[in-house]
């Protein structure tokens, strides 16, 4: 199987679902001409051209409205923002005409629009553009939200994201461009709202998504070599969410970490611990561990930055903790 | 069928909590957990939510009252269902606080006077004394759950949702705990303890603060489990193999089960606090074997000998009422409903299910009615009003071939018959002549607090004579 980065599989995903519908077409900063300010819209330009390639000016609400508008007419828009910390400014075209439309029309309009962009902190950004703002979207009900975490499921999901009639946003991270892993040649689709076993494991579940599944991985590794069976539940979507496979693991483990790369006041992992904590109290042989980004404005400087988020020692350290390990 | 819903500790210290305001009226449809008033405990306000689902019937109690953990509050049931009428709350209450009941009683015009003694008694609930069938149902909940550390878990470890269970449990294993109060444990620690029949405030906890994990209970678990006795092996008749093996002989533990923990409790209480004397008889037995032999040939439902004890002894009881009571401390309370436990031996302890009211069954129904009990208690899945409150009780340790003993009353009833093997014995008759007659020996053990000596030999004649001659029943 072929081996590429998640930033070929995203660029794979649209060239597809625009070579299978002519009324997809891709808006954005520097979507075009520049072949995206992460390339991955490259070479989009010279295959559809400039009616589908749409470059804009530094305008979020501006095109993220454009979108919104062509969808509600019958356009399969996907507005990428070049990031979603620049998105904020369009927040307002998402959470009230994206997310309401279709509820508010009667069903009578239909929003088949994809939001997507680079999600979370990478490096030396600082506090502005280095910001997990996943709960803004997954806050909103009418919104789906999708944050693949390896190229196979960015491809997949990208696709289904496409395909669904509901605003999508969908969550990709700057770092992650550059990730490897195998993707099939052939067509497929990872179905939205549904999460993934990434590792089996039976001593404790962690639960994770996007970026920070890479660090789940290495502290499920570390913990392997002391005997300790981790089970990483990858929730690949996050509204709507996959709760009983979550479920499902904690039954088996007694146990759960939640890793999430946001800040921890109310966010998707502190969500998801409540859920966990809650539907799973009879099965749970301790507290649900948050390990969050702290909750402070991303440092600039580079060793701050770093322990402001979640790392393979927080990770092993909250697994130990369920475990009732050390201390 | 309607039920009362009792007021309940909702605080670990709460003995009694004033309703501030129903936030239900009778016709209201009640859920499971829907808030039914607001109470002030001795801590806090505290929302009562409902344990159970249904048509509200009736406030037993009004905005403002003080009521006493254990009480009933209101009536629960289907819609339209009729309840009965309560002894006037206020006047309970009244009674309650002024604590003059005797006086009271005595100054009431006759008319009155049924109401107020119930009064009076439900008055004295505070001092863990109990008349009413609303009280004595409460205390069936909470005799319930004293034996539940361990039981109901084990029956029911997870959808255990019944709202008794509910309502009761925690107040309960509050009351009743040997080990204190409470225990820091995790759900899963629970839920592993309760289905493994180890009460979990038995179990060292590891965790912080020494909170019980799963880790402890399996640890409890296999250290408990070296030392079980396997069943085949515990009293070994063939021990000598045992005895001549190489290995030393060791001394070995055996964890107490929740069901143990309450015998010995509820056991040692009645035989060290309750006087206990013993009355013996035997009796012929020829006339009663040989009737019921002829009642089973002709039908298909066979009639055990021990309904026929039962049904014997309620018609004995019903004579002597005295007999089948129970000890207050400042009263005794003569039971209207002759409830018959008999005592059934488990593999891990003994239950006493009980048949209620066999005064006025027959010995058909309560044979019926006996074979489903001990059926259930052998499955461990009799309900706490099951097996509880028993208003005498019997036991039967007749196929194991004993002779005659005497067993230790079983609270809260005042005695208990010990029956022992039917056997045929030579019997020197009126006319001097030797016969054979088949012999049953019996003991009635007494609370000479409430039954005195006469009293209860003439409730054993009597009893023995209606086992001779069944036909005095009608007499």
């Amino acid at each position: 199987m072929p081996v590429i980065t998640y930033r070929e599989a995203l660029n794979q995903a649209l060239d597809e679902e625009m070579a299978r519908d002519e009324s997809v077409f891709l808006i954005g900063e520097e979507v075009g001409e520049y072949n995206g300010a992460y390339k991955v819209s490259k070479g989009l330009l010279d295959k559809y051209g400039p009616k589908r390639v749409i470059d804009t000016p530094i305008t979020e609400l501006g095109f993220t409205g454009i979108g919104v508008g062509a969808a509600m007419v019958g356009l399969r828009p996907v507005v990428e923002w070049m990031t979603h910390n620049f998105a904020l400014l369009a927040l307002d075209q998402v959470v009230n005409n994206a997310a309401k439309m279709r509820y508010m029309s009667g069903g009578q309009f239909k929003l088949p629009i994809v939001f997507r962009g680079p999600n979370g902190p990478a490096e030396y950004l600082a506090s502005q553009h280095s910001q997990a703002l996943q709960t803004y979207w997954t806050h909103v009900p009418g919104l789906k939200v999708v944050a693949p975490a390896t190229p196979y499921d960015a491809k997949g999901l990208l696709k289904s994201a496409i395909r669904d009639d509901n605003p999508v946003v969908v969550l990709e991270g700057e770092l992650m461009y550059a990730w490897k892993g195998e993707v099939p040649e052939g067509e497929y689709l990872v179905p939205i709202g549904k999460a993934d076993v990434k590792r089996e494991g039976t001593d404790v579940t962690v639960v994770t998504y996007s970026k920070p599944l890479k660090v789940v991985q290495e502290a499920a590794e570390l913990c392997a070599q002391e005997g300790i069976q981790v089970e990483i539940v990858d929730l690949r979507t996050l509204r709507p969410l996959d709760e009983e496979t979550v479920y499902r693991s904690v039954r088996k483990t007694n146990r759960a970490v939640v890793v999430d790369e946001s800040w921890p006041m109310v966010s998707v992992g502190s969500h998801v611990a409540w859920l966990i904590s809650r539907n799973c109290f009879d099965v749970l042989d301790a507290q649900v561990e948050l390990v969050a980004s702290e909750d402070i404005p991303m440092p600039y400087n580079h060793t701050l930055e770093l322990a402001a988020q979640p790392s393979v020692t927080k990770v092993v350290a909250a697994v130990k903790k369920v475990l009732y390990l050390g201390e | 069928m309607a039920e009362r819903i009792p007021m309940i500790a909702l605080s670990p210290t709460m003995e009694e909590g004033k309703i501030l305001s129903w936030k239900v009226k009778p016709g209201d449809q009640v859920k499971s957990g829907m808030v039914l008033c607001e109470v002030e405990t001795d801590k806090a306000t505290m929302e009562y939510e409902s344990p159970r689902e249904g048509t509200l019937l009736k406030l037993i109690r009004q905005e403002g009252e003080s009521v006493k953990v254990g009480e009933p509050i209101a009536w629960i049931g289907k819609p339209g269902e009729q309840v009965p009428d309560e002894p006037s709350p206020s006047r309970t209450a009244g009674l309650a606080d002024t604590g003059q009941k005797g006086e009271m009683v005595e100054s009431t015009r006759p008319a009155e006077r049924g109401a107020l003694a119930e009064g009076a008694v439900l008055a004295e609930r505070g001092k863990g004394t109990t008349t009413s069938e609303a009280s004595r149902r409460i205390e069936e909940g909470r005799g319930a759950a004293t034996a539940g550390a361990g039981e109901t878990g084990r029956k029911a470890p997870e959808g255990s949702s019944s709202a008794e269970e509910k309502s009761t449990f925690p107040l309960a294993s509050m009351l009743s705990s040997p080990y204190g109060g409470s225990v820091k444990s995790s759900p899963l620690a629970r839920k592993l303890s309760s289905e493994l029949g180890i009460d979990i405030r038995r179990i060292p906890g590891s965790g912080p603060g020494g909170r019980v994990i799963k880790r402890d209970v399996l640890r409890f678990r296999e250290a408990a489990g070296k030392m079980e006795l396997q069943p085949e092996t515990a009293f070994p008749i063939a021990s000598a193999a045992a005895a001549s093996s190489e290995q030393p002989p060791v001394d070995r533990e055996i964890p107490v089960s929740g069901m143990r923990t309450t015998i010995a409790k509820r056991l040692s209480e009645s035989f060290f606090t309750a006087p206990h004397y013993f009355l013996r008889v035997a009796v012929q037995m020829d006339a009663l074997m040989d009737a019921r032999s002829r009642y089973n040939a002709e039908s298909p439902q066979k009639l055990s000998l021990n309904a026929f004890f039962i049904k014997l002894a309620a018609e004995a009881l019903r004579r002597h009422p005295q007999i089948n009571s129970t000890w207050k401390g400042t009263s005794i309370q003569i039971h209207g409903s002759i409830d018959i436990g008999l005592a059934v031996a488990l593999p891990d302890g003994l239950i006493t299910p009980v048949v209620r009211n066999c005064g006025g069954k027959g010995i058909r129904e309560i044979d019926q009615e006996l074979t489903a009990l001990i059926e259930k208690a052998k499955k461990g899945g009799l309900k706490p009003e099951e097996y509880t409150n028993a208003t005498f009780t019997i036991s039967n340790l007749g196929a194991y071939g004993i002779e005659e003993f005497t067993a230790i009353i079983n609270p809260p009833g005042s005695a208990i018959l010990a029956l022992g093997e039917i056997r045929k014995e030579p019997i020197a008759t009126e006319a001097d002549e030797i016969v054979i007659r088949r012999i049953l020996r019996m003991t009635l053990s007494c609370d000479h607090r409430t039954i005195d000596g006469a009293v209860g030999a003439v409730f054993l004649r009597d009893l023995k004579g209606m086992m001779e001659d069944p036909f005095r029943i009608i007499l």
